[in-house]
């Protein structure tokens, strides 16, 4: 019995509202935090930080917007990586500015432009519902990736059309640009994935997060007891745009560095954004990081085992690939809707009984 | 019973008030169909009025016009003695109206505690900003709720389910937690649209006892929808009977009991 809830009451609506109401839980919460901030950025590598950790950061704040939208207030959207590429080109458009002012500010700048954005794409959905709606955000996903290719003035005229992330420093360390450390790139993200990930928490614990809900649950009795239907979509696609342009302007300005649109935010971006937050859990934080780390990590493992150690070619692995990925979907489409976070959660009741399961 | 304008009291000697919601010459088409016809009727104060009829009648209409829901073509809605301009939905309930469905609407995908504390929506005011942080006014406004929603709970007597998600729970609890949400939003008028359709002998008691707790304690105005003709003649004050959309008898169940043309709607004397 290592996990356990017994014995582990709640004797005030407070502490009942807790993210983490079992000590266990907070516990292991605490243990990631410290590891994350204290631990892994003295051991991180160029490697690990490029394969591994930055790319899960990065995407782990878009799953948390698109679950936001799609898992909690059930608005399917398939315009993501339009919405990502919304952030990096505000970002961009802010640092080329504004060189003077911290790029902590330009990266929440560009959040707050793509939720501009995001509500006025959004606005259909007060009309139009599931099939239709996920179509109307397609037609945005193609309509911004042909905007950022088509007017210069995003692009500040380059002549590649490419857009290149000038140089920033946090405190005197440079977090942007080809001279950046492993550490401080990672460190960077980090800040904004503990931020994004607690204005979630907070947003879907409270009255926001119920409204969204009953949104998804069902519109009409949502409407009955006094939810605005209006405010309350455009609120999910506001929030859930904010945190993908966040994400966006990370992967272009840390990540990146240098962006053309089409093949940095194009379609399969929106679809590999929904299927972190399928495998991981629809209407779950943890879900986000969890559909984050398995779609990052399988095909760097993938690709270590397969090509790595059994010598296959890597165009095979790539298409072995696709069919794991495309065969988990269907699985958890089928099987487990709420994905990971609902096999963690099982997992834990579970526990909760081990040695003694009746 | 003598009715005035200032209310009446009731056979068990509780005190009516006045005209809470009155409905004017209310007509509702769709397309061919005239689901109400031309029906006239008030809800006063404190009072538990019933709306019966056969199936079809136009009584789920009645209520959706209530609710805003359906725009009827003709007629007027008067609520606090004011005329109401045309509503949605939502803006009706800020008003105070609050209901439960025919067939249950409640979110499948929440515990029964966020459910019912749907219910207080209407009351919490904070906005996205305050929300994001959980700071100062968020969480007291979350605790505040949330010690109401409890005291609906223990009233309801749902505590052990309170976690549960709604989904696993059977259909007479389900009657109950959507009332339970109706109910947290502290109603001024509280719709019910056959609140004890599809139950057992056992349940109906609990769920007539509920509703007659709920008008007692908290002096809440109740509009209900009713088959079960025994349960309507024990709850209900006053009773309105519609038959294919029209109102066929107003007034107190034995009132209600003894009119003719009720007798002959529900005997099934043929319409000519
Ligand atoms: N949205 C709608 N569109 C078209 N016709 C409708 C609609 N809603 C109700 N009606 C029609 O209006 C009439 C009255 O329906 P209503 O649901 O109000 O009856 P009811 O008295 O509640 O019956 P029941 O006891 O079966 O619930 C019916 O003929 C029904 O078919
Ligand atoms: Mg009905």
């Amino acid at each position: 019995m290592f996990y356990r809830e017994a014995g582990d009451f709640s004797t005030t609506y407070q502490a009942d509202a807790q993210t983490f109401p079992i000590k266990y839980e907070r516990w292991g919460y605490y243990a990631i935090l410290a590891v994350a901030f204290g631990v892994v950025p003295f051991f991180i590598n160029d490697y690990w930080a490029n394969a591994v950790m930055i790319p899960f950061l990065i995407y782990a704040i878009a799953a948390l917007g698109l679950n936001i939208l799609t898992g909690y207030c059930g608005q399917v959207s398939l315009g993501t990586g339009g919405f990502m590429a919304v952030g990096a080109y505000a970002v961009y458009k802010l640092m080329t500015s504004f060189p003077e002012v911290n790029i902590a500010f330009h990266v929440l700048g560009a959040g707050l432009v793509t939720a501009g954005v995001g509500v006025l794409f959004g606005l259909p959905s007060l009309r139009i519902k599931g099939f239709y709606l996920a179509v109307a955000t397609l037609a945005a996903q193609f309509f911004l990736v042909w905007l950022f290719n088509k007017v210069p003035w995003f692009y500040n005229y380059s002549a590649s059309g490419q857009i290149t992330a000038p140089e920033r420093t946090v405190f005197g360390v440079v977090v942007t640009g080809p001279n950046t450390d492993a550490a401080a790139k990672y460190l960077f993200c980090l800040v904004f994935v503990f931020l994004c990930a607690w204005l979630a928490r907070n947003l879907t614990r409270g009255s926001f997060g119920r409204k969204w809900m009953a949104i998804r649950d069902m519109d009409i009795a949502a409407e009955i007891i006094g939810v605005y239907p209006l405010a309350a979509k455009l609120s999910a696609f506001a929030v859930s745009s904010f945190f993908i342009g966040v994400s966006g302007a990370l992967f272009f300005s840390v990540y990146l560095g240098a962006v053309e649109v089409t093949e940095a935010f194009g379609i399969q971006k929106s679809f590999l954004v929904l299927f972190m937050i399928i495998i991981g859990g629809l209407g779950s934080i943890f879900g986000s990081f969890a559909g984050a780390a398995f779609l990052v990590l399988m095909p760097v493992l993938l690709k270590n085992i397969l090509v790595g150690q059994l010598g296959w070619p890597t165009d095979l692995a790539t298409h072995f690939e696709f069919m794991i990925v495309g065969a988990l979907i269907v699985t958890f489409l089928i099987l487990e809707p709420h994905g990971l976070a609902q096999l963690w959660r099982v997992t834990k009741e579970k526990l909760r009984l081990w040695p003694f399961p009746h | 019973m003598t009715e005035t304008s200032e209310g009446y009291t009731t056979a068990d000697g509780r005190q009516i008030g006045g005209v809470l919601m009155e409905m004017k010459n209310i007509t509702l088409r769709f397309g061919g169909v005239t689901a109400i016809k031309d029906i006239s009727f008030d809800i006063r104060e404190g009072e538990i009025r019933a709306i019966i009829g056969p199936n079809g009648a136009g009584k789920s209409s009645m209520l959706n016009v209530i609710s805003g829901f359906y725009h009827p073509q003709e007629g007027e809605v008067w609520f606090h003695g004011s005329k109401r301009p045309a509503m949605k939905p939502y803006q009706v309930a800020q008003q105070g109206i609050a209901r439960t469905f025919q067939n249950i609407a409640l979110f499948e995908g929440m515990s029964v505690l966020n459910n019912v504390m749907t219910g207080r929506l209407t009351h919490m005011t904070t906005n996205m900003a305050q929300q994001a942080m959980w700071w100062g006014k968020a969480e007291r406004e979350e605790v505040e709720n949330r010690e109401i929603v409890e005291k609906i709970i223990d009233f309801l007597e749902i505590q052990h389910i309170r976690k549960t998600p709604v989904s696993r729970l059977p259909y007479g609890l389900k009657k109950r937690v959507e009332l339970a949400r109706a109910l947290a939003a502290e109603p001024k008028l509280l719709l019910l649209d056959e609140p004890m359709a599809g139950m057992n002998v056992e349940e109906k008691e609990d769920m007539s006892r509920f509703i007659l707790d709920v008008n007692d304690e908290f002096g809440t105005t109740i509009a209900l929808i009713e088959h079960d003709m025994g349960v309507v003649m024990d709850l209900s004050d006053r009773v309105v009977v519609m038959d294919y959309g029209k109102k066929i008898g107003d007034g107190t169940p034995d009132e209600v009991r003894n009119n003719q043309d009720v007798i002959d709607a529900y005997l099934g004397v043929a319409h000519d």
